[in-house]
């Protein structure tokens, strides 16, 4: 019922949108839909921090249109054909779910072009794009396992998918380089987006005692409850330092603002290519906020491990890989492969829990 | 502090909100009506009762405007059922909706910012004690509130006239309206007490659980507030099992899964819900032996000239 509200409020939005567009026909148009709200502190609102930027940057030449609550799935088609109708040149579809329904418009519309963030699926017309957020995963690692005096450290799952399990991977690996015998404890809460069950993950962790608690969950709850308790935490998608001053050690901020200029200025000089874009700490799509709460030589650390990822030294699925029952994963490069990261089903050795489902 | 110390602490905070919630939904309930729209009450209380207590840095006055939402927001309810004769199913469900829209945009000026949460009890030496001074003398106001309330709701609904006055009005609308009790009066104002409770109820979100407010922050427990009231056979003791039940569960399940219990996450999620199935059936197998209350106008649409 919500979903269809949603669909009805956005489509409302869109029409709105093309009454208003028709003043200025000699912009390029540019449109966005976002899964959440622009203020929802997570990933929404980096997404619309890049949009501003692109407007900043470009806005004699374009005018923007965004469409905020888009459910995901087939419902997005629609929010998706409205921008294409009017008159929008490209259009980037912000979340995994809107994979199908945008490359079903982009094959309707083969003269507009699509960017679709977290996806796997091209077409002449549609590219994607994504963080290889797991490097910024490594160095919180690291800091974890420099600072848990535990020994135990606390995650907050969402759902069990290949990126977050990479996550949780790329973590305690780089918890291991610090401590090599760290602990994690994982908790799934089957959901993106419930302060109130974030917040009560947070305190089960903390009860359990774990002293540094992340997240792969969209609100600031858990840094809330871990400031409240005196324990360490992680910002997930932006710099949550606010819910957390003395708590939050960095986090890893969705910096999509560049990237968006880049394709925006090339669509409007008509050399917009479809391509799959995989960028990391390396190209600034992740960026990791100020090492914070922590001692010098844990910060530098901290640093020198980052500056060593974005030089090409260091990688955080560096083989041997071994999984969690002690069998080395198949290594055909000196790292996995993107292809690997990105389809990854199982834990690496030290997670002690059950691999989800298995 | 012990481990299960701490979890009967979560336990306690994660249950309030449900059972404030409701408390105010049984008592519309067993009046006739049936009100959907408790969600949509609760994220209203919330934004207003975040906005109010970011205003004001006080917050009793946020508690206060959450009231203040949830009941403005059930009065368009009572407007419609009541005033108009409006199905009350279609009506409920549409006050979700208003409510989750109208929350984000009374609240989207306040996303990001944050309060002190709601100061705890602290009585001296009482407060101290080993293991149950924390767990019965030191939670924040609400938590008495929520447990006082539905006392009072027990002593209303049992003994005193009003009460019952309610219930009869709530088991046959036509036939206490024949003797001349005000069915829509009273009716509108149990509407109003469960917007009040629910307002309340979702305003201990950002007041006291996550002292911030975002967009949808309820997520889903006024349906689990009105499955509570099905879930209690409408009887405000069993409420309170329930409520406790229910939060219990949600808080084991997550400890279950940090200490590698190995029990599906999924499975206990879904326990409240099995159990809710499981005692409706129960109900209707045996009416008089489990004791179930149900108004039997439950939901009906009544209008005093036809």
């Amino acid at each position: 019922m919500r979903k269809f509200v949603l669909t009805v409020a956005v489509a409302a939005l869109a029409i709105a949108a093309t009454s208003f567009a028709a003043s200025a026909a000699d912009k390029t148009k540019i449109g966005f839909i976002y899964l959440g709200p622009v203020g929802d502190f997570g990933w929404t609102y980096q997404h619309e921090v890049g949009r501003q930027a692109v407007v900043k940057e470009l806005g004699d030449k374009i005018e923007t249109t965004f469409l905020e609550n888009v459910s995901e799935g087939p419902d997005s088609e629609r929010s998706i054909e409205q921008l294409a109708r009017t008159g929008h040149k490209l259009i980037f579809t912000t979340s995994f779910g809107y994979m199908d329904p945008t490359l079903k418009v982009a094959k309707k519309y083969p003269k507009i072009n699509f960017e679709h963030a977290t996806g796997f699926k091209n077409a002449p017309n549609m590219g994607t794009y994504s963080g290889r957020f797991y490097e910024g995963r490594f160095i919180q690692g690291i800091i974890a396992g420099k600072t848990s005096k535990s020994g135990v450290l606390g995650y907050i799952g969402s759902f069990p998918i290949p990126e977050v399990i990479s996550g949780i991977n790329a973590t305690i690996l780089g918890a291991q380089t610090a401590n090599p015998n760290i602990k994690i404890k994982i908790i799934w809460v089957n959901t993106w987006f419930d302060p109130g069950k974030e917040a009560d993950a947070a305190k089960a962790l903390i009860d359990q005692g774990a002293d540094v608690i992340m997240q792969h969950t969209d609100s600031p709850a858990a840094m809330q409850v871990a400031a409240q308790r005196g324990v360490f935490a992680f910002g997930q998608d932006s710099d949550m330092s606010k819910f957390g001053p003395k708590a939050q050690l960095t986090a890893i901020i969705n910096n999509w603002a560049p990237y968006y200029v880049k394709q925006v200025k090339a669509e409007v000089d008509g050399k917009w290519k479809p391509e799959e874009t995989w960028d990391g700490l390396k190209e600034k799509m992740v960026v990791m906020a100020p090492y914070t709460n922590m001692p010098a030589d844990v910060k530098k650390m901290a640093m020198d491990a980052e500056a060593a990822i974005i030089g090409g030294t260091l990688h955080p699925f560096k083989c041997p890989v071994v999984d969690q029952d002690g069998k080395p994963v198949e290594c055909k490069a000196a790292h996995l492969e993107p292809g690997q990261i990105l389809s990854m089903n199982f834990y690496v050795k030290g997670v002690d829990d059950k691999f989800p489902g298995k | 502090m012990g481990l299960l110390e701490a979890i009967i602490l979560s336990v306690i905070a994660a249950s309030t909100p449900l059972l404030l919630a409701a408390a105010g939904e049984l008592v519309v309930e067993r009046s006739g009506m049936l009100n959907l729209g408790v969600e949509g009450m609760m994220i209203m209380g919330a934004a207003c009762g975040f906005a109010g207590a970011w205003l004001t840095s006080s917050t009793f006055i946020g508690a206060l405007c959450g009231i203040a939402a949830g009941a403005a927001l059930s009065a368009v309810f009572a407007l419609f059922t009541l005033g108009l004769a409006v199905n009350q199913v279609a009506a409920g469900l549409a006050l979700t909706i208003l409510g989750i829209g109208l929350s984000g945009l009374v609240g989207a000026g306040f996303v990001g910012e944050k309060i002190s949460p709601a100061p705890n009890l602290y009585v001296p030496i009482l407060t101290g004690l080993p293991f149950i001074g924390r767990i019965l003398f030191g939670q924040d106001l609400l938590v008495y509130f929520s447990v006082g309330l539905v006392a009072a709701i027990w002593w209303f609904l049992y003994r005193t006239r009003a009460g019952l006055i309610l219930r009869a009005i709530g088991d046959n609308h036509t036939s206490a309206h024949a003797l001349g009790y005000p069915v829509l009066r009273i009716r509108t104002l149990a509407v109003l007490f469960g917007g009040a409770c629910a307002g309340l109820g979702g305003a201990f979100l950002p007041l006291a659980y996550t002292p911030f407010f975002i967009p949808g922050m309820t997520a889903g427990r006024g349906w689990i507030a009105l499955a509570l009231v099905v879930f209690s056979s409408w009887l405000p003791g069993r409420l309170v099992g329930g409520a406790y039940l229910f939060g219990a569960v949600t808080i084991l399940q997550l400890h279950a899964q940090g200490l590698g219990l190995g029990i599906p996450s999924q499975l206990m999620s879904s326990l409240p819900y099995i159990a809710t199935v499981v005692v409706l059936v129960l109900i209707s197998r045996a009416r008089v032996t489990a004791g179930s209350a149900a108004p039997a106008s439950l939901g009906l649409v009544f209008v005093p000239d036809r």
